[in-house]
């Protein structure tokens, strides 16, 4: 097991190192960013001037360099922007994404795998038809359109929930949560119903089909034969057996809703590091960016590797040291 | 009988107290994130506007930027290169330290070296070369050239007491410990990238503001905007988006106030370029050597091929105006000869024809596509209306962060772009937009078509060191109409910003687009 560890360790790093590379060359090719940070009426000395304060007046290789340098020290550079270290400022919006991935996946599992069994259980009930119906609409419909017409019926017409923003926060193992009162949770709920919706369609369609598949498998009919109950067949027996594909799907998109809730953000207004990042592109804050997807691809790799760890966990037949790449 | 109603009282009493707060609240929805509380580390417009509740600056600019005493009751200029600023007295910080001359020095020598700033405002205080204090009350500024831009200078820095000016670094002003002005605003809470929170300062020196408790909240979507505004969770928000003004015109719950603002969007031309210029073809896409846009006809007529009343009308959905010279007329410098060209496609190819290209040319126009008011719309409509009058040509747009350093590197040749002049005076745009490219002397910094011309740029230096403003006004104007008479640039029209309030209120729109709290007042 520990092999294992170091071996994806080791890969981490790579990884890593590559995407710090197309990022920073990415970026470099997209703009200067004295351009765009410098006021529209400066003049060329206060332009030269911005450039030596920001480092940027150095060749890109040995900008690089320094960068390099200063990440094996922990130091990813200090934002263009906010002039504090990049790390610093996506962490201090990291909790508000946190709460809200966590809330919307929350949303996700509990609907989605209820409906999924059901849908898988009764294939051509009425019921079934209209969740996979449903499910296809929260696959297709635009998330900006479905938030728009969220803020529309619940905030603007009804008027039972705010528009936009972030509730009040109150302090929990050392984050800033809002969603731990009534007043901060009536602000995350939209944005989280909004995040959520596609990842409660995959899920209710991935519960579904394996439900599907396994019921047809003889240890489902053995257990049936054996008398066992029918909750407990379903509860323990179906349940723990579809929970293997559903683990690794889960991990991802909880990856994949923390990483890229841009738009959602965006619409609500909800401080989190996707708004940040997007603030961030257009006025080519290169160390957030960078830093920014150092972080991303460091989550996911350690998402990665739990969703692993969480097979051997549920599968006793997989061990982890067979696992190559 | 009396009970039941004795038990309601104390909760009838604390509606109605709630309803006066309540009252005394105001929430603004702003669209462009504020990235620092620190009013020296970033020039940019929401910095500004934000830092302008907390501090202030010697020279005041109301919502037509014209000047009035801040800081400052007056100034004169004693000669060519000395002035003479006279401070306020009886002003205090919210600390209660009183603010003298002292403070005005100190913060002048902060602004130039903030560390890591990504644009300072060095340049407001570079041509001051000397400042003394004959007494607590009095200021002394020595220029090493006349420089009549010293009140505007002054009218940009925003002033610090002594202590924050020499050791607050920016971090200190974003977590609020060196949020000490003389505003009307006191700072009580900023949490990056979503709110800032400022409470009246009931010992200010000029008019209270009517807000007990202002609270600004950053929603950079539009739609999402305007949905908060119709919802009641903000009473205002900045930057309307056009699609929505006239459903929102009709709309008993919300009043829209706006103003013309200090923004031309024009066109700039590639007239330095002898031969090649990158995008300019022959009817038939070949590559042509000879550049028509040197030709100050061709450039009139791009200008007569424009129906300036159609894009304004349509496009702006009436947010804009139609623009016949760098600033709208009320400002300062500007002639009162020049209007909007009119739409004349027979005097275009007229002039065309003339010029040698009867048959016209292709050309390709470059935009930004998020930086100002529906710009990539604005630059689709120019297009087609050149393309439609002959001369063929192509659209590229792309986002501003792109956009501006290819522009800076000269490698379009036809470009729509847009010019806030915060001096809110022509010499600005004069001098960055027409002035002959000089890095050296300040000349030409955003020339983007390299325009030149040595009679324009001998009317702008000479301008430029006229300290008497009733001369001064006379050589822009001029300049102006020169720089228009050969087509240093195309103007197509002046952005007007609109601010939409929930009904009962009302803001005094400003030319600047800064959005500022105390000019939110119930309407009468």
């Amino acid at each position: 097991m520990s092999v294992f560890v170091l071996r994806r360790l080791a890969q981490t790093l790579l990884v890593l190192f590559i995407t710090s590379v197309l990022v920073f060359g990415g970026l470099f090719l997209v703009g200067d960013p004295v351009e765009i940070l410098v006021n529209p009426t400066a003049d060329q000395i206060e332009k030269d001037r911005a450039r030596v304060a920001l480092g940027l007046d150095k060749p890109v290789l040995e900008q690089y360099l320094i960068f390099l340098q200063g990440t094996f020290s922990g130091d990813l550079g200090n934002s263009f922007v906010y002039a504090r270290p990049a790390l610093e400022v996506i962490f201090e919006r990291m909790p508000a994404t946190l709460e809200l991935a966590v809330l919307a996946m929350l949303i996700a599992i509990v609907l989605g795998i209820p409906l999924g069994l059901y849908a898988g259980l009764r294939p051509h009930g009425w019921g079934a038809r209209t969740i996979m119906a449903g499910s296809i609409l929260g696959f297709s419909l635009p998330t900006f359109w479905v938030g728009l017409m969220l803020i529309l019926v619940f905030a603007v017409t009804l008027g039972w929930l705010p528009s936009t923003g972030r509730g009040p926060t109150q302090e929990f193992l050392g984050l800033q949560l809002s969603i731990l009162s009534w007043d901060g949770l009536k602000y995350a709920l939209l944005p989280a119903t909004n995040l959520a919706l596609l990842k409660l369609s995959l899920i209710t369609r991935l519960t579904r089909a394996q439900v599907r598949e396994q019921s047809l498998l003889d240890y489902i009919k053995f257990a049936r034969a054996k008398g066992l109950s029918r909750s407990r067949v379903i509860g323990v027996h179906l349940l723990k057996n579809i929970l293997i594909p559903l683990v690794t799907v889960i991990g991802l998109e909880l990856g994949s809703v923390i990483a890229y809730a841009i738009v959602t953000e965006t619409i609500f207004a909800w401080p989190g590091m996707g708004k940040l990042v997007i603030d961030s592109i257009f006025q080519l804050d290169r160390p957030v960016v960078v830093a920014y997807l150092m972080v991303v691809v460091f989550m996911f790799i350690v998402i990665n590797l739990i969703v692993d760890i969480l097979y051997s966990v549920l599968d006793p037949r997989v061990r982890l040291s067979e696992v190559k790449g | 009988m009396i009970r039941p109603i004795a038990r309601w009282l104390p909760a009838l009493a604390l509606t109605l107290a709630a309803g006066a707060v309540a009252a005394q609240n105001l929430t603004i929805g702003l669209s462009t994130p504020v990235t620092t509380l620190d009013p020296h580390f970033h020039n940019l417009s929401p910095n500004n506007a934000m830092a302008r509740h907390v501090f202030e600056t010697l020279v005041r600019t109301d919502e037509a930027q014209r000047k009035l005493p801040g800081l400052a009751e007056s100034w004169k200029a004693l000669s060519d290169t000395e002035w003479e600023v006279k401070l306020r007295k009886g002003v205090k910080w919210h600390d209660g330290a009183e603010f003298t001359a002292d403070d005005v020095i100190a913060t002048f020598k902060r602004v130039p070296g903030v560390p890591n700033s990504p644009a300072s405002f060095a340049v407001f205080v570079r041509p001051i070369t000397g400042i003394t204090a004959p007494d607590k009350h009095t200021l002394r500024l020595k220029t090493a050239t006349a420089h009549p831009l010293l009140p505007s200078d002054l009218g940009s820095v925003l002033i610090l007491p002594k202590t924050v000016a020499e050791t607050a670094k920016t971090e200190d002003f974003n977590s609020g410990k060196a949020m000490i002005g003389t505003g009307p605003f006191r700072f009580a809470e900023y949490v990056a990238g979503d709110r800032v929170v400022f409470t009246r300062n009931d010992g200010y020196w000029g008019t209270k503001p009517h807000w007990a408790r202002v609270q600004f909240r950053m929603i950079t979507s539009a739609p999402a905007r305007v949905a908060a505004l119709l919802a009641g969770d903000v009473q205002m928000i900045e930057n309307v988006p056009t699609a929505d003004i006239p459903k929102l015109k009709s709309d008993a719950r919300v009043g829209l106030s706006s103003a013309v603002s200090n923004r031309l969007i024009y066109l700039h031309i590639d007239s330095g370029r002898e031969t090649n210029t990158p995008f300019v073809t022959t009817t038939d896409g070949k590559p042509m050597e000879a550049n028509p846009l040197r030709d100050p006809r061709v450039r009139r007529a791009i200008s007569k091929m424009i129906d300036r009343d159609a894009i304004s009308s349509r496009i702006m959905e009436g947010q804009a105006v139609p623009a016949g010279q760098l600033l709208p007329e009320q400002f300062f410098g500007t002639s009162q000869k020049l209007k909007a060209e009119k739409y004349d496609p027979a005097g275009a190819k007229k002039l065309l024809a003339e010029a040698g290209y009867p048959n016209g040319f292709g050309i390709t126009l470059h935009a930004p596509n998020n930086r100002y008011i529906n710009d990539a719309a604005v630059a689709q409509a120019v297009a087609q209306f050149l393309t439609r009058n002959g001369i063929a040509t192509k659209l590229e747009t792309m986002p501003s962060n792109v956009f501006f350093s290819r522009g800076t590197k000269l490698e379009f040749s036809f470009l729509l772009a847009g010019w806030g002049a915060e001096s809110g005076d022509t010499s600005s745009p004069l001098r960055a937009l027409l002035g002959t490219f000089d890095s050296s002397a300040g000349m030409g910094a955003a020339n983007r078509g390299r325009f030149s011309d040595a009679g324009l740029d001998a009317l702008i230096t000479t301008a430029l060191t006229t300290i008497d403003d009733t001369k001064r006004g006379l050589m822009l104007a001029a300049a102006s109409e020169k720089a228009i008479d050969l087509m240093g640039l195309v103007p197509v029209h002046y952005e007007v910003s609109t601010w939409g309030t929930r009904k009962g209120l009302s803001y005094r729109a400003r030319a600047d687009q800064y959005t500022l709290a105390y000019d939110v007042a119930p309407s009468k």
